[in-house]
């Protein structure tokens, strides 16, 4: 068994250590909001928080997150209160919506690290993140809508 | 099954059916309530699209499916402005496959060819114009006044002091006779509230909390994992198998073969994705083995150098071509490309007692009930598809052969186990249904003005729909989804004498439409050849297109374009511009890209885009499948090539098979032009003016004319 926090909860897991992270999220946890999109960390639908790190869940293996905090797009807020997906709200972002937990957990990092990131932090803090929509230009938008969001002290 | 076909070119060809007929079957059967799901007595439940329960919700059943277009929003809206009912009480759901959600134009269930709006933009206003009448008449009985005394605001009926809302008047209603079709009356334009005004989408709270529901998320207690291991080769078959150790694998329970290859059934992905690494199979790799690009290529190059089937001609093109003083002679290339919805492909089946049920994101979900129905021996009443969002459809969704699906149900079948199916990110890049590979060879003889006297044109690449349901689509031989876009070419009313012919060759490789399908191709040749007449004429490539243009949509668009992107305005030293206007599924689409080539290496700076789609229902979703058709287009012509060697599909993955990236992507600017001309679709067309836009621009920073796509870095360097 191997034990971890998930969105602030202890569990154990029976799973190989060598199981990535993301399908014990999703095939054992039933997690599902963290998404296969590659399994080989080129499109970053996978994202998660590993002890607030933004790492790829599908090349992670669970033994990383032995004893460590995880947290996945369904633990970022209780009530829909993060400024990014206020933003993401406001900004009409989502099309097919599948990239986009993976894009919330990436952004939430980069707003956490530069609370008003600039286009060329944009660039590299989400180029990894793959939207096969083209949703990109109303991330960016988004990011930074939420960053001033967040400068007030947050979302209602 | 259900073999109707449809044409859609031929339906959008037709202006005018779109609006008066579809009054029509609206009004579904009484047994339609057995079409959705749960519902009580007291809902009112007027037909197959809309639902009304006592506690004031209102549950809007879509014919059409969610795959990023934006119709969970667009079609709701059509049918609130009608219902005049509150907009924050509104829930949306999938339909089922059912008789009452065929395609008002198409006689299938399909979400596709970008014409959801547009198909329903009657059927839903309708649905909601009846629902209200209903209410009303409740409401007038209640309140013992004339119907024409009362009026409707935001979900209440309202009689002078008297109010009652929709969910108190529902279960009155329901008792009601529907009012006799034609006695249903629509709002005046003038007085639409929704309709025509930017609205939020209404999926994006499950589509940034993690909630949103997609074929991928299915999770049953008694559910099993499944992979499957398919041929390395295009049409190749399972001959012997060795499954000892992929068994042995921790969580693998059973191994099966099915007719498209050996699945592997487990616990969870993972144990299923390392018993297929597995498992030793040796394949028969038929004739499939025989393909490779560079041979393909050759031979569709003598093919084009034969007479083809005609799909358009007018005048003497041969005599005019062979007195020509000046000519273009071009050859182009286009490879395969995978569409890679970033969910990939998956299908839960369960199997028990004579009946099927399946949960899977699909464009067309009355073609799969067909297919498991036909598979499993069984009516197609006795499966029931369970739509969920789609991660990306793109046309991948819209199989004819129902593949990923028809494979589910054989395994399910085979194992007699409740399967997810789940393709990994390779067997998507690798399992076909591609948007075929193309060659075109046009010469074209030039006229003392300087404009174009002669057009021969030669197009050779597989048909999408020989050998389909859809074959109906291939009128004379000519499969109109290969040369939509050039037999119809609005410059051909300029060209007296022009010539177009196709050549369809059989492959194993699958091929299937591919957002914008013929568009893809035939809007970069033909915008690309104009770009090059311009300038062989010595104008302006605007002007020259003025010159040629006598349809007032591509004038419009094209005018608004230029304006909007200052065509006449100097450019930052280094940065240059193109122009590409196109029509395609009934929207026409201009747009102007700026770019320049920084150490070798070209980046897009600004794309300006307008389009008349005629009355534009969100414009905020218009914008959206602008910008995303633009990125689709863009990631295309940076990097989109399937190639085969001895049948082996060369690429597996996002590291070669590339998608454009934040840091890559222009800024992009969306005009839409203030229209009443026929609605058009919003979903595809912004994809065909992009590459030819952006190759207009590169060869005004290098001299040199790209034929070939995807863009390779020696086209980038000054010729």
């Amino acid at each position: 068994m191997i034990q971890l926090t998930v969105n602030n909860k202890v569990v154990s897991v029976d799973a190989d250590p060598s199981m990535p992270l993301l399908w014990v999220l999703r095939d054992v946890l039933h997690l599902t909001g963290t998404k296969y999109g590659c399994g080989m960390a080129q499109c970053g639908a996978c994202t998660v928080h590993l002890n607030g790190e933004a790492v790829r869940s599908c090349v992670t293996p669970v033994r990383r997150a032995e004893n460590q905090s995880v947290t996945t797009i369904e633990g970022l807020s209780n009530d829909f209160s993060h400024p990014l997906q206020q933003a993401w709200q406001e900004e009409d972002v989502p099309q097919c919506g599948y990239c986009q937990s993976g894009q919330i957990m990436a952004a939430a990092v980069l707003l956490r690290e530069k609370p008003d990131p600039t286009d060329a932090d944009i660039d590299d803090a989400m180029s990894g993140n793959i939207c096969r929509c083209g949703t990109y230009p109303r991330i960016r938008k988004a990011i930074h809508r939420a960053a001033g969001l967040q400068k007030q002290g947050g979302a209602k | 099954m259900s073999t109707t076909t449809f044409n859609r070119r031929e339906f959008l060809k037709t202006s005018g059916t779109v609006s008066g007929g579809l009054l029509i079957s609206f009004f579904v059967p009484a047994s339609a309530k057995r079409f959705v799901g749960k519902h009580a007595a007291a809902d009112l439940f007027p037909n197959a699209y809309l639902n009304i329960a006592p506690d004031n919700t209102i549950k809007i059943i879509l014919a059409h499916v969610e795959m990023g277009q934006g119709v969970w929003t667009t079609l709701p809206m059509l049918m609130a402005e009608e219902l005049d009912c509150d907009w924050n009480k509104v829930t949306v759901e999938h339909a089922p496959a059912g008789k009452p959600y065929v395609h008002t134009a198409y006689g299938i269930q399909i979400t596709g060819g970008s014409s959801s709006t547009w198909s329903e933009f009657d059927r839903y206003r309708n649905a909601g114009a009846t629902a209200r009448m209903m209410l009303i008449e409740a409401a007038a009985k209640k309140f013992n006044v004339a119907a024409a005394d009362c009026r409707t605001e935001k979900g209440f009926v309202i009689a002078g002091d008297k109010r009652a809302s929709y969910g108190d008047l529902a279960g009155a209603a329901a008792t009601l006779p529907a009012p006799a079709p034609g006695s249903v009356k629509l709002k005046d334009k003038k007085d639409w509230q929704l309709i025509g005004k930017a609205t939020k989408r209404l999926d994006t709270k499950a589509k940034s909390n993690g909630e949103a529901q997609f074929g991928m998320d299915v999770h049953f207690p008694d559910m099993l994992t499944a992979v499957v291991a398919h041929a390395p080769v295009f049409g190749g078959t399972v001959k012997s198998f060795d499954a000892t150790a992929a068994k042995a694998i921790k969580g693998v329970k059973e191994v099966v073969q099915v007719p498209t290859g050996v699945a592997v059934i487990a616990d969870h992905f993972w144990a299923a994705k390392q018993g297929r690494d597995a498992l030793k199979i040796d394949w028969n790799y038929g004739p499939g083995e025989n393909i490779t690009t560079n041979t393909q290529f050759a031979e569709y190059r003598k093919l084009a150098a034969t007479k083809g089937i005609t799909a358009a001609k007018a005048g003497d093109t041969a005599g005019t071509l062979s007195k020509a003083a000046k000519k273009i002679n071009a050859e182009y290339t286009f490879p395969y490309l995978a569409h890679a919805p970033m969910e990939p492909l998956n299908c839960t089946v369960k199997i028990s007692d004579n009946k099927c049920e399946i949960w899977t994101g699909t464009q067309m979900p009355g073609f799969d009930q067909g297919t498991a129905a036909k598979i499993l021996g069984i009516s197609p009443e006795q499966v029931t598809v369970n739509t969920l969002f789609l991660g990306g459809g793109f046309g991948r969704r819209a199989t004819p052969t129902s593949d990923f699906v028809a494979e589910a149900v054989h395994v399910a079948k085979a194992s007699g186990k409740f399967i997810k199916l789940v393709w990994s990110r390779e067997d998507d890049i690798r399992g076909g249904y591609y948007r075929p590979a193309f060659l075109h060879s046009v010469n074209i003889g030039i006229g003392a003005d300087g404009l174009p006297a002669a057009w021969q044109h030669r197009i050779v690449g597989q048909s999408i729909v020989d050998g389909t349901p859809f074959s109906g689509l291939i009128k004379d031989g000519v499969d109109g989804t290969s040369v939509e876009g050039v037999n119809d070419s609005p410059y051909f009313e300029s060209i007296a004498n022009h010539n177009v012919e196709l050549h369809s060759p059989k492959l194993q490789v699958p091929v299937l439409w591919w957002r914008s399908v013929g568009h893809t191709h035939t809007a970069f040749v033909m915008e690309t050849l104009i770009d090059e007449l311009a300038v062989a004429a010595g104008k302006d490539p605007v002007a020259y297109r003025r010159s040629l243009l006598k349809s007032k949509r591509h004038l419009a668009a094209l005018e608004l374009a230029v304006e909007k992107s200052g065509w006449n305005n100097p450019l930052p030293a280094g940065h240059f511009r193109g122009v590409a206007v196109h029509e395609s599924f009934g929207s026409y689409v201009a747009q102007v890209a700026e770019i320049s080539i920084e150490q070798g290496r070209l980046r897009v700076h600004k794309v300006t885009c307008a389009i008349d789609c005629g009355l534009a229902v969100n414009p905020e979703g218009v914008r959206a499948q602008m910008e995303s058709g633009i990125i689709f287009g863009l990631t295309a012509v940076l990097y989109g090539e399937i190639t085969l060697q001895k049948g082996r599909v060369q690429q597996r993955n996002f590291h070669d098979y590339k998608m454009l990236r934040m840091n890559e992507t222009p800024v992009i600017e969306v005009h839409i032009v203030d229209s009443t001309e026929k609605m058009g679709g919003a979903g595809e067309p912004g994809v065909p003016p992009l590459a030819p836009a952006v190759v207009n621009a590169i060869f005004a920073a290098t001299g040199k004319r790209i034929r070939k796509l995807p863009v390779q870095p020696a086209d980038l360097v000054k010729g």
